[in-house]
């Protein structure tokens, strides 16, 4: 009994810190859910920068300019960085980096969903990092506020550079869209295919979606899914119609009421087809992973090995 | 030699240096989300990048020289296997990682010695462009170096690979001092560098390192020869055909 009016206490108190704004920090109480809410949510964040770099660093060999491979490979090699703040983010909360992976390799934790969708032309790169990396910024700038410490200020670093990714992305877009015929054709198609998927990375809307409503309260989101993808709807808007190009929603339309634009309907057949495997590039990417991972076992066999010899021989010699 | 001449002469230099940079730096970027470590897939791209910005600095200063409207792109983009003059060293598929890093090694222990001397080249950029380089190079060989013991002392299987590796790049180093006839010309003309100066040292660095990492230096005397001549292996063709093609898809597009 006296333990779970310790617990009352506990929970009561990290409640009142969250309501004031103060950041949760390592070794602070707080409730299993809690932690475990934000451990899935943050794996699964460093996943999706881990799978995210296959589809991009499969044009790293073929970007069309010195300028464009250059660029590329700081940018992917970014979203490697990113994905190793948010594994030592997630450590913190007692998860080795070894655990998650073999998460990720079984599939039972998961990564973004868009990247199950092929990048088949140097239009998609653009694509990618406009609208993609777009949409995780609108997602990232929020969780800058988010009530884990670690979480939060993982991404204020990483919310800097994705907006350099972003960057990189529509420069692209512009450049077909500036280009020849073919470019222009290019730009159009990669932005026909990637424009609804990108809605789609907010998750469903917040009346089917399975962990918002506790995220909320307890400040790990800070906005729900549908209020991110408005902002996101809204700000791309201007963004197609400076490149010149067709929205590929024939619905979107601005409504003066809400000051918002309205838009056709999301199809979330797609969304759930795709998140349960009939993606174009769902066993790819996860093959791809384990293929790489097995492939180097015996360089980490060795480093594990020479690292023991060394302090062997350091305890040999004192 | 007439300075124009020379000014042809250093063009093709430059060019050659240019080719080496974008060969090796492509190989690398290959490792890019295939690195036994995340650290692995963000330092070889790391390393890559270097690579490709000094092989943009070379095509720049060619383009520079040419002065007949060609671009850093259209010498990356635009030639055929038999006008690329980069060592076939630098062109081997990645192989595994100890194939990697012992290519490095042996690269960058030859570029460290290369680009002191290029750093003093009496041709003002090509000096600029070798001191630039020659930071990263230091970065490059300390990593290289690093992996090489490691994976020399670590286990029976990384040993195995190291040596293996060794054996199989020994052959393509013996080109690497020695110079042609323009090389030679350029290095007396205080503008290139004599490569044949650079082995002794090289070798001795190697043997040095090689102890460390309970490795022996091959003594096979097989030689492979041609990079600088255009006579590459077959790699060569595929690594440009895959590095060219949307390039080559879209003529006359900016990117």
């Amino acid at each position: 009994m006296q333990g779970d009016a310790n617990d009352r206490e506990l929970e009561h108190s990290f409640l009142r810190r969250i309501g004031e704004e103060q950041k949760i920090e390592p070794k602070d109480w707080m409730p299993e859910a809690y932690r475990q809410s934000l451990l899935r949510q943050i794996s699964q964040h460093a996943h999706s920068e881990v799978i995210g770099m296959q589809p991009e660093g499969n044009y790293l060999t073929r970007a069309p300019s010195l300028r464009r491979k250059a660029v590329l490979l700081a940018k992917v090699q970014d979203e490697a960085g990113h994905g190793l703040y948010l594994y030592s983010a997630a450590e913190t909360l007692g998860t080795p980096r070894s655990e998650m992976i073999a998460a990720l390799q079984s599939g039972a934790a998961k990564y973004a969903s868009i990247f199950n969708y092929p990048a088949q032309t140097w239009g998609d790169v653009g694509a990618i990092g406009w609208l993609v990396d777009g949409a995780a910024i609108v997602n990232q700038v929020s969780l800058q506020r988010t009530s884990y410490g670690p979480y939060a200020r993982g991404m204020v670093r990483i919310c800097k550079e994705e907006s350099f990714h972003q960057r990189q992305g529509y420069e692209i877009m512009l450049m077909l869209a500036q280009g020849s015929a073919a470019q222009r054709r290019m730009a159009q198609d990669s932005l026909n295919r990637f424009y609804w998927p990108a809605l789609m990375m907010f998750g469903p809307t917040d009346s089917a979606s399975a962990h918002s409503a506790r995220a909320m309260q307890w400040k790990i989101k800070r906005e729900t899914n549908d209020e991110l993808r408005q902002k996101f709807i809204d700000q791309t808007v201007p963004q197609i119609e400076f490149l010149g190009l067709q929205h590929p929603d024939p619905e979107i339309c601005w409504n003066a009421e809400r000051n918002h634009y309205d838009h056709g309907e999301i199809d979330w057949d797609e969304f759930y087809a795709v998140i349960n495997g009939n993606g174009h590039c769902n066993r790819q990417r996860l093959a791809h992973h384990i293929r790489a991972h097995r492939a180097g076992a015996w360089v980490r066999d060795a480093v594990a090995a020479h690292q023991q010899k060394l302090a062997q021989r350091t305890a040999a010699a004192t | 030699m007439s300075e124009d001449d020379l000014q042809q002469a250093t063009l093709e230099l430059a060019l050659r240096l240019g080719d080496d940079a974008l060969v090796l730096g492509q190989r690398l970027s290959e490792w890019v989300s295939n690195a036994p470590y995340l650290e692995e897939d963000i330092a070889c791209a790391n390393v890559a990048l270097d690579f490709i910005g000094r092989a943009r600095m070379y095509y720049g200063y060619a383009a520079e020289l040419a002065a007949d409207g060609r671009c850093e792109d259209d010498f990356a983009y635009l030639r055929s296997e038999r006008e690329f003059h980069n060592y076939l060293i630098l062109e081997l598929p990645r192989g595994d990682f100890a194939f990697t890093q012992v290519r490095q090694l042996l690269v960058d222990l030859y570029n460290s010695g290369f680009l002191a001397q290029l750093c003093r080249s009496r041709d003002a950029t090509l000096a600029a462009i070798a001191a630039k380089a020659m930071k990263e190079t230091r970065y490059h060989l300390r990593r290289s170096r690093e992996w090489v013991v490691r994976l020399g002392d670590g286990t029976e299987e990384s040993k195995r690979r190291t040596q293996q590796a060794l054996e199989e790049l020994w052959g393509y180093t013996h080109e690497l001092f020695e110079p042609d006839t323009l090389e030679q010309q350029l290095a007396q003309a205080g503008i290139g560098v004599d490569t044949r100066m650079l082995k002794a040292h090289w070798q001795q660095e190697l043997e040095a390192l090689a102890r460390e990492a309970g490795l022996h230096l091959p003594q096979n005397d097989w030689a492979v020869r041609g990079g600088r001549t255009g006579y590459h292996t077959e790699n060569l063709g595929h690594l440009l055909m895959e590095l060219q093609s949307i390039h080559r898809a879209y003529p006359g597009c900016q990117w």
